[in-house]
């Protein structure tokens, strides 16, 4: 059962992002990548005759475009190392493993990858390791399941799966990005958010030029003083300005086409960007009257979605003059 | 305005060359890496200098997630010839192209670098550039609609408070595309396009029609900026007159967001900068920001071209056309190529091209004169330059 909050505490809630990007490799990570897919791992050579693995574009020295591929072992030497006790979703494993640099033999630069040695005490620099590689792989670092403990005493290997024949050279990848947020609002905010959960507007008036803001903010950004005066709101205004969203997207929450419009509360200095129905898109109009529906009482929560929309009041419109200062 | 520090632009900086990929939709044969440098290379050889006679680098990229890669200037140090020497990202939105530029300019304007490169890219073939601009923070109403739901009720505004007749977006997606389609770099061509064809294209976010509105581009721009001896060691450089940022907040009470006040100021500093006094007599090419149609008028009068709701004047007369009184945008503009964190730098650059004469078949016969700017956010960043085909 969750722990009632103070009345000035902030609220907040989850925000997840995420998108599955996609990378055009280009023709040295494409060649990389598409060894991978055979088992094998190729660096570039660099104009001082170091070979990079993983292979870079242009050179660190020159910063000329590298192309000449050198195979190397899919064995080396931990370079150094840190150990993961308690890993975290996404990564190559998921009990407790060593992440190491690790130089491949033919190799002058250590690549960055996991090492499967079960326990830290068995981790050490110098350590030989070699490729665990997966059984189906598709072009990917992560064909590489991990690395492993090689040399004396090292469980020998089984034969090779053989390569997947015939496919097309590598060159793109996808990469999902996923960032999970806790979003906060200001105190000044969260008490208009539980206004809202009350079926109330509320906002707050600066001290120096006497505009209302809706949401509060706490501050006045015109005059940098702190908002303390709270005013309540009626839940009705105008439409100052709109557009009618008929594009699909993706992430998209309300079904095209809507009418995306600025209401101003009446008693309010600045817009807020809400939905307007209750007539048809074309019969909406700059300054408009409007007022909010209301989802049902026993839906309400924090949130500005409560308003479900707004609607016009028949009122007439009221004149440019009057919002002219609010577009 | 106080503290605004408009003094003088100090030592002189001079725009040696310049750099473009080929815009298109999806350059799937190159990284990020693999696109910077090609725009790079040829700004290079464009300037006749080579990476060691770089000093310093500056790299500018819209938002992060619109790629999805953090700190994209970690990854790209080698590619864009970064490698033990300063590097430099800016970050101001959508004009972050344009603040590439400035703050390129100032490194050298400063004395503390001779030649610079400034680099701005986007690939947005990577990525959904209208969801990450959509993304719904929690106890908000889900109405916003990327960057064209963003911009389309200002556009609205700008059009009651004008007068301006609908057929004036219209008119600018024409001379833009067909501007585009004299440029080889230009993502769209489309010599054939009209009046017509624009107002039966879908309606997006209303007013604002499929036709009006910005591509979405893969692209890079790259420019070398040298100091005095540099520029005078050049063939025919473009010197930088005056450069200008302001920024102001997305939302306050009373902001006019038609007309925005940081644009108006960043405006007048440049103008004062410049010494000029009448944009639309000194200025004799413009590359502006536009990204949706109609912001084209919006611009000529917050920059000062036109007066409050006269802008579309301009633009119905044709004299936002090649061979009118300023020709804007003749590279086809944001609205032929958007690689959104290059487009302010390709503004600048193309400015500089127009002056230096090498604009090809766009170019401004006897430009000497030219206005690059961008803006950015919720028109809430903006920067600007001019430069001139003589010294200062």
């Amino acid at each position: 059962m969750a722990t009632p909050l103070a009345p000035d505490t902030p609220l907040s809630a989850p925000l997840d992002v995420g998108f599955d990007y996609t990378r055009s490799l280009g023709p040295v990570l494409g060649r990389f990548m598409t060894a991978l897919r055979e088992r094998r791992i190729e660096g570039v050579r660099g104009s001082d005759g170091r070979v990079h693995v993983p292979p870079v574009e242009f050179d660190p020295v020159t910063s000329e475009a590298l192309s000449e591929p050198v195979g190397v072992a899919d064995e080396g030497t931990v370079v150094s190392w840190s150990w993961m006790p308690d890993p975290i979703a996404g990564q190559p494993l998921q009990h407790p493993f060593g992440w190491a640099l690790v130089r491949l033999d033919g190799a002058d630069t250590a690549l960055l990858h996991a090492v499967d040695a079960g326990s830290p005490d068995r981790m050490r620099t110098g350590m030989r390791v070699r490729a665990r590689w997966v059984d189906e792989p598709v072009g990917s670092i992560r064909d590489i399941a991990c690395f492993e403990p090689a040399g004396p005493g090292a469980e020998p290997r089984g034969p090779a799966a053989p390569p997947p024949a015939g496919t097309e050279p590598v060159t793109m990848l996808t990469t999902p990005v996923h960032l999970a947020y806790r979003h906060s609002a200001s105190v000044q905010e969260s008490r208009y958010l539980r206004a809202l959960a009350e079926g109330r507007f509320i906002g707050q008036r600066c001290p120096a030029c006497g505009k209302v803001y809706v949401p509060p903010r706490g501050a006045c950004p015109a005059d940098g003083v702190p908002t303390e005066e709270e005013v309540e709101l009626p839940d009705r205004g105008i439409v100052t300005t709109f557009c009618i969203v008929n594009v699909p997207f993706l992430g998209q929450r309300i079904t095209p086409p809507y009418v995306a419009a600025y209401v101003l509360l009446d008693g309010a200095d600045i817009a807020f960007l809400h939905l307007v129905l209750g007539c048809a898109a074309d019969e909406v109009r700059m300054g408009m009257r409007v007022e909010a529906a209301w989802k049902p009482r026993e839906r309400w929560t924090t949130s500005l979605e409560n308003v479900d929309h707004f609607r016009p009041t028949g009122e007439p419109d009221a004149p440019f003059e009057s919002y002219r200062e609010h577009l | 305005m106080a503290g605004a520090g408009t003094s003088g632009a100090g030592q002189l900086a001079a725009v040696l060359g310049t750099g473009q990929t080929h815009h298109v939709s999806r350059r799937t044969d190159v990284s990020m890496a693999g696109l910077c440098r090609e725009a790079i290379d040829r700004a290079l050889a464009d300037a006749g200098v080579g990476m060691a006679d770089i000093d310093a680098v500056v790299l500018g990229k819209a938002p992060d997630l619109f790629e999805g890669v953090m700190m994209p200037e970690l990854m790209l140090a080698d590619a864009i010839g970064a490698t033990g020497k300063p590097l430099l990202r800016v970050h101001t939105a959508g004009s972050v192209g344009g603040s590439t530029g400035v703050v390129a300019a100032s490194l050298v304007q400063a004395g503390v670098h001779r030649r610079v490169l400034a680099v701005a890219f986007e690939k947005q073939s990577e990525s959904n550039a209208m969801w990450a601009l959509s993304i719904v923070p929690p106890f908000s109403m889900p109405v916003g609609a990327g960057a064209g739901g963003y911009f389309a009720p200002h556009v609205r505004s700008y059009i009651r408070r004008s007068g301006a007749p609908e057929h004036i977006g219209a008119m600018v997606a024409v001379k833009d595309r067909r501007n585009g389609a004299r440029n080889p770099y230009a993502h769209l061509h489309q010599p054939d396009i009209t009046v017509e064809s624009v107002r039966a294209s879908a309606v997006l976010w209303d007013p604002i029609r499929y036709d009006e509105t910005c591509p979405s581009s893969d692209g890079a721009c790259a420019v070398v900026i040298g100091d005095e001896a540099a520029g005078d060691a050049a063939q025919r450089p473009a010197w930088i007159h005056a450069t200008a940022m302001r920024t102001e907040p997305t939302t306050f009470a009373g902001r006019d967001q038609v007309n925005p006040a940081a644009g108006r100021a960043a405006a007048a500093a440049l103008w004062a900068q410049a010494g000029i006094t009448d944009p639309l007599a000194e200025i004799d090419v413009a590359e502006i920001y536009v990204p949706f149609s109609w912001f084209e008028p919006m611009w000529l009068e917050n920059l000062g071209f036109a007066a409050e709701g006269e802008g579309w004047r301009l633009v119905e007369a044709g004299e936002t056309a090649i061979g009118g009184r300023l020709p804007v945008n003749p590279s086809g503009g944001v609205l032929s190529s958007n690689p959104i964190g290059a487009s302010g730098l390709l503004r600048f650059a193309e400015s500089a091209m127009q002056v230096m004469g090498r604009a090809g078949d766009h170019q401004v016969e006897g430009a000497r004169t030219a206005l690059g700017h961008a803006y950015g956010g919720g028109s809430q960043f903006y920067s600007m330059w001019v430069v001139g085909a003589d010294k200062p």
